[in-house]
């Protein structure tokens, strides 16, 4: 079973290799089916870690145990260092777990400014002080500005979400995701759909964001993977056949057989 | 403030007002009619907190309602008048209870389970006051002395309860206003739009989801001890499922989304019935006046998809494109020409 060697990165320091998250042997039956088998992965600060495999190998379902969506059938998660496989989907995210979805789950009605500022309020809830308005609250407005910013959807903020675009609306997905000030972050093919201009921008984005990030990223753009992924770990049906270095992965022989068809 | 909200404030406050100016000109059964009338405003705006903010559709708010008007009239003394001071916030903490624990089963299940659920639950309460000697039975059971406070209100006279009434519905609507616009508000409109995201986010759901029914069971709670004072009187249909449906026409024909909608909505629905039951106009067919009801509720769902909050921006809407159409033509016209 391919397990990806922690040591074997780019060091950038103590800070940089800190594992973040570990899933240790994570298995999903659904009845007879295993839709993820035994699979472990580290998530380092300062690496962008990249799951490939062709549709229906596990990784969405994966992402969906780690970010607590779904329990696991066996396997442990942790998060900074503690145990979290029976912890809610809320209270992982509270710790510092973000994810983004492979299909758009905005708040469409909302403005853009209210997607945003509803994220960065899971930091700040105070749901007991009920006579505050939320649009004056001084963290959330600031949280959502910022995030909205990083991500590059901070020219349509009084715009509703639903009439975005959908490359904007795959920004405001990372702005949402980045609104709660995640530690690590999951991100379910957050490229799908882009146009040439806006991948280069979200590749920039996640090069920035991983020096005080983890990154999980699933994606099915091969050339964006191979430029922006410093590990790349390989699923085929729901298990991990090969896990390295982007040159590693590109020259193993069971994954040019598995996936990449020999180029 | 926004022109926008300044209309919506507008549009309340002289609703408000010339619910104050009423008693003027309506007489004794007009009076007693608004009264009614206002308390079911407020259960509707208690409803709109699930089913218009938070995407919860109850269908069992008739339960907290009935348990708020019985504890009423069960805790009152035979001999001499109970205090408000402690009859109404028992009344309302009693709702509240009831709605904290069937929350915390039904918000379990989601959409049409949740709705089947709820309206288990209030058949539930419904059958105890029913088939129990509980509270009377089918008979019902009568306030003899109304409650008081200290020596400076009487709930007896039909003037003092209308304004009474009122005023419990000025403050539930305020509360509900200044209530949505807070996190825990934004928090619950999330809730109706994404609940997926919000959990992914790192809202618990289930908490603010049972904090809101709660707090609409006790609101509920609040009319029911306001019915129970006014008529003197409680009975099981309180409790039934036709009230609990009849709350739901309301906030969809008023509007959903809009506490100005449950408003007009109980308003809507009240007057239409009165209407359609007067024998001075339908005479004998005034006993079938269900299908009346029902025939203008289904037209106007069928017209008024955002209910009739939203007719004036419908009548705009379809100006503005007249006058769009009427200027494409003439643009149209002109090239011709």
């Amino acid at each position: 079973m391919a397990r990806l060697d922690a040591h074997n990165k780019t060091d950038t320091g103590d800070r940089g290799s800190e594992v973040l998250l570990r899933s240790q042997g994570i298995t999903r039956r659904w009845g007879g089916l295993v839709a993820v088998n035994q699979v472990s992965l580290d998530l380092q600060r300062g690496t962008v870690h990249a799951v490939i495999g062709t549709n229906g190998a596990g990784k969405s379902t994966l992402i969906n145990i780690l970010s607590g969506e779904i329990p696991p059938s066996e396997g442990r998660v942790e998060l900074l260092g503690r145990d979290v496989t029976a912890w809610s989907q809320p209270r992982r995210a509270q710790a510092g777990l973000g994810r983004s979805y492979q299909r758009n789950t905005i708040y469409p009605s909302f403005t853009v400014q209210e997607n945003c500022r509803l994220a960065a309020q899971a930091r700040h809830p105070h749901p007991w002080a009920w006579w505050q308005r939320a649009d004056r609250c001084p963290v959330s407005v600031a949280a959502a500005r910022l995030a909205a910013e990083q991500a590059g959807v901070q020219d349509f903020m009084d715009r509703p979400a639903g009439l975005l675009s959908h490359g904007q609306k795959r920004q405001l997905e990372i702005a949402m995701c980045l609104a709660t000030t995640p530690q690590v972050l999951l991100l379910d093919e957050p490229l799908a759909g882009m146009g040439a201009e806006e991948t280069e921008r979200m590749l920039a984005l996640l090069q920035q964001l991983k020096a005080e990030h983890a990154i999980l990223l699933v994606e099915h753009d091969m050339d964006a993977v191979f430029r922006v992924a410093d590990v790349i770990t390989v699923m085929v049906n729901g298990s991990v056949i090969a896990s390295g270095t982007p040159d590693d992965v590109r020259n193993s022989a069971d994954v040019q057989a598995a996936y990449l068809g020999g180029h | 403030m926004n022109p926008e909200d300044r209309s919506k404030l507008m549009f309340v406050a002289a609703a408000f007002a010339l619910l104050a100016l009423y008693p003027l000109v309506g007489g004794e059964f007009g009076v007693d009619l608004a009264t009614k009338i206002m308390i079911y405003a407020i259960l509707a705006l208690s409803l709109e907190l699930l089913v218009g903010t938070t995407g919860l559709v109850c269908f069992g708010q008739a339960a907290f309602f009935g348990i708020g008007a019985y504890v009423a009239v069960l805790l009152s003394p035979q001999d001499q008048p109970a205090s408000i001071a402690w009859l109404l916030p028992a009344s309302v903490a009693a709702a509240g209870l009831y709605a904290l624990a069937v929350g915390a089963l039904s918000l379990r299940t989601k959409g049409v389970y949740f709705i089947m659920v709820t309206l288990a639950f209030a058949q539930m309460a419904y059958y105890v006051f029913h088939d129990t000697p509980v509270g009377g039975g089918t008979d019902g059971i009568y306030l003899y002395i109304k409650p008081v406070l200290g020596p400076l209100l009487e709930l007896d006279g039909a003037l003092t309860m209308y304004f009474v009434t009122l005023g419990a519905l000025v403050l539930v609507f305020g509360l509900l206003a200044v209530l949505l616009r807070s996190r825990f508000g934004r928090a619950l409109a999330g809730i109706r739009v994404n609940e997926q995201r919000m959990r992914a986010t790192g809202f618990a759901t289930y908490t603010y989801k049972l904090a809101a029914f709660t707090l609409s069971g006790a609101l509920a709670g609040l009319a029911g001890f306001l019915f129970a004072v006014k008529d003197g009187y409680v009975n099981p249909e309180m409790m039934s499922w036709h009230l609990s449906g009849a709350l739901l026409i309301m906030i969809i024909l008023g509007g959903l989304g809009h506490l100005r909608g449950a408003l007009i909505g109980a308003f809507a629905f009240a007057l239409l019935q009165e209407f359609f039951k007067a024998e001075a106009i339908f005479g004998d067919f005034a006993k079938h006046w269900h299908l009346g009801l029902g025939l203008v509720i289904i037209v106007s769902v069928a017209l008024l998809p955002r209910g009739l909050v939203g007719v004036p921006g419908q009548i705009r809407e379809r100006l503005v494109g007249r006058a769009s159409r009427r200027a494409e033509t003439v643009e149209v016209g002109h090239g011709q020409a």
